[in-house]
């Protein structure tokens, strides 16, 4: 019977929840509390100890019904990672003389500073890599709950007192505390759909950068919203970007702006990951859904946030106009429009991130 | 104890359970293990461990997380002013000759350390331990948590460790504002907490208020069910449809039609764009 257990978290972990060693023996024990003759037991013994957010519960009810049914569930098919994907997208790119290291070492920093990531050859991209990984971000920061030490504000008592015993009980001079500050959120939010997939590497690789030094929640925007914010937090970017492209599914899709930002807003933003952060924008405001309900979802994301800067890769370039549907319903609720097309570019938007 | 009876003790303090909660909390109660309570808000999490508490007859220690909490305010405080003038009535008394190895031995006792939640549920267990919105609180305290909650033991550098006899009942309940750590996830079991269906959220009205007449109590679930259908900015939780009820109790109101319901729109919606969407919807009749 043990190994029909261990069988079926076996079957949940291929459906694409992670359990480890440590969930199922709790899911082992928990059964062993309880009556499996029950089919309700057997159900909840599982659901509550193998699952760990709600995402898992679907798979979990899809892989109950089709294990203890007599049907294993069906493979998660697995997806390329993003860096082969990208290869191949690079592959004209490869094909024009200039390949490997002699065109790297030829590309001088200064000019793949200014130079739209559209238009790289993969050794320029791979460079560019290096580059967007050595650029350090400092998070905007706001005023916190909690006083801390100052060399004025209001007196602190307590410190104070403590200096007069230090000094035997005689009169100390006054100490004083003041709020001091904590570092303010950053939302990013990628547009990953066709027209933007020439961007997105950089633009993960940017996000990685970003959430590594201060608390960032990262989402791609498509067809669907991902959250990728945990695969990000990973330390090695190769793998956090790996696991990122896997979790996306709707890479190079079509866009549905309004609507994704709507999810984001329900799931995450209202009940706080949007509340007093800076949000960025990543998209080109192509929108294929309906760019009423876009301009609709941004005043509220608008009201929420501290903060809305669209970074859109066309504005910087020559005779940009914004015509896009989803960028005259987004303009009037953002902030700041502004590039990012180049190293150069997202370099400023540190800097925009920094001051907001 | 078997999960049927646990249902009824909780059933007897006025929690309907469904047999979900039941067996999470059977098992919680069982394995020893934290229960990590995860759901919208007003479904019932932190009601789930006041009911638990009073039909077990523990004592309830609740934490209330937030921004900034850190040990001094879940664990354990020195009590300052009070060890300052304990040693200066030390001082008045020894005229002079007071010891200082044996006075500063006498300030880190017992008496002077203010147990805060966390220290006071190791100490006072069997008891149930809430600790509200874990998600509010930051990752470092997170951490903190999980020491404690593992070990079920604190250690005080100037006192020794306190273990717990028994481990308390624990339950965490969180929003999801933030994605709590999966280390701290993995510890407990874990519950996502749907609303209920629409039997259950009549029960829940008519025991919660029993001068509320069984029609009005359906007529309100039911129209708490569409709203929750509207795709709303926050749908409404139990705790709505209870606020709900018990303001057209007060208005005297023994039928919801729609113009009672729009005058007592205030009470389940609480967004203007919520309350325009449901009007122009036309769900509340």
């Amino acid at each position: 019977m043990l190994t029909g257990y261990v069988g079926f978290a076996r079957a949940l972990r291929r459906a694409g929840v992670g359990c480890g060693p440590d969930r199922v023996r709790a899911y082992v024990a928990a059964v062993e509390h309880l009556d499996p003759g029950r089919r309700d037991d057997l159900y909840w013994a599982g659901r509550l100890t193998l699952c760990g957010e709600p995402d898992d519960l679907p798979r979990y009810d899809a892989a109950f019904d089709a294990w203890f049914g007599g049907v294993e569930p069906r493979r998660v098919e697995r997806r390329k990672p993003l860096a082969t994907r990208l290869a191949s997208l690079n592959g004209g790119a490869e094909q024009d003389g200039r390949t490997g290291r002699l065109a790297t070492a030829a590309s001088d920093v200064e000019v793949l500073r200014h130079k739209d990531i559209a238009g790289l050859t993969a050794a320029e991209k791979a460079h560019l890599g290096e580059l967007i990984a050595a650029l350090e971000p400092v998070p905007p920061r706001r005023r916190a709950l909690r006083t801390r030490k100052a060399k004025s504000g209001v007196p602190d008592a307590s410190r104070t007192l403590r200096a007069m015993l230090a000094a035997g009980g005689e009169p100390a001079k006054p100490r004083y505390r003041r709020k001091g500050t904590r570092p303010r959120k950053v939302v990013l939010l990628i547009d990953v759909s066709g027209s933007m997939s020439p961007y997105a590497d950089a633009l993960l690789r940017f996000a990685h950068v970003v959430a590594r030094a201060m608390p960032t929640e990262v989402c791609t925007l498509g067809t669907r919203l991902t959250r990728v914010s945990r695969q990000l937090g990973h330390r090695d970017a190769e793998f956090a970007l790996t696991s990122a492209a896997r979790a996306v599914p709707d890479y190079e899709g079509g866009t549905r702006l309004g609507e994704t930002i709507k999810v984001f807003l329900d799931r995450w933003g209202q009940r706080g990951a949007a509340r007093r952060a800076v949000v960025v924008v990543f998209s080109d405001g192509w929108e294929r859904g309906d760019p009423a309900l876009l301009g609709e979802q941004l005043a509220r994301l608008r009201r929420l946030a501290h903060a809305v800067v669209w970074v859109n890769p066309h504005v910087g370039k020559a005779g940009y106009a914004p015509t896009q549907s989803g960028i005259i319903a987004a303009l009037p609720h953002v902030d700041r429009l502004l590039a990012g097309h180049s190293l150069d570019t997202l370099r400023h938007l540190l800097k925009e991130i920094n001051r907001a | 104890m078997t999960p049927d009876e646990l249902a009824a003790e909780l059933d007897r303090v006025g929690y309907l359970p469904d047999a979900g909660v039941t067996t999470a909390a059977f098992l919680a109660l069982r394995m020893h293990r934290p229960l990590f309570c995860e759901g919208e808000p007003g479904t019932g999490k932190t009601s789930l461990a006041l009911a638990l508490a009073q039909a077990m007859s523990l004592p309830l220690i609740r934490l209330q997380c937030h921004e900034g909490i850190d040990a001094s305010q879940a664990l354990y405080d020195w009590d300052f002013p009070r060890q300052l003038l304990h040693l200066r009535a030390l001082e008045a008394a020894a005229d002079g000759a007071l010891d200082p190895d044996a006075a500063e031995a006498s300030l880190y006792t017992r008496r002077f350390l203010l147990a805060r939640p966390l220290l006071r549920a190791l100490e006072e267990s069997p008891c149930v331990l809430l600790v509200d919105e874990v998600d509010r609180a930051d990752d470092e305290f997170e951490a903190f948590l999980l020491e404690v909650l593992d070990t079920n033991a604190v250690t005080i550098p100037e006192l020794g460790e306190i273990r717990a006899l028994v481990p308390p009942i624990v339950i965490l309940t969180s929003n999801r504002t933030r994605e709590v750590h999966d280390a701290l996830k993995r510890r407990c079991l874990y519950h996502w907490v749907d609303h209920p269906d629409l039997a259950r959220e009549v029960a829940i009205i008519r025991r919660g208020l029993p001068g509320v007449s069984e029609r009005l109590a359906s007529q309100i679930a039911v129209a708490v069910g569409k709203l929750r259908e509207l795709d709303l900015l926050k749908p409404p939780g139990v705790a709505e449809s209870l606020d709900w009820a018990r303001a057209l109790s007060a208005l005297g109101r023994t039928e919801l039609d729609a113009e009672t319901a729009a005058v007592t729109l205030g009470a389940v919606l609480k967004y203007r764009e919520d309350a325009t969407r449901a009007v122009a919807s036309g769900v509340l009749g």
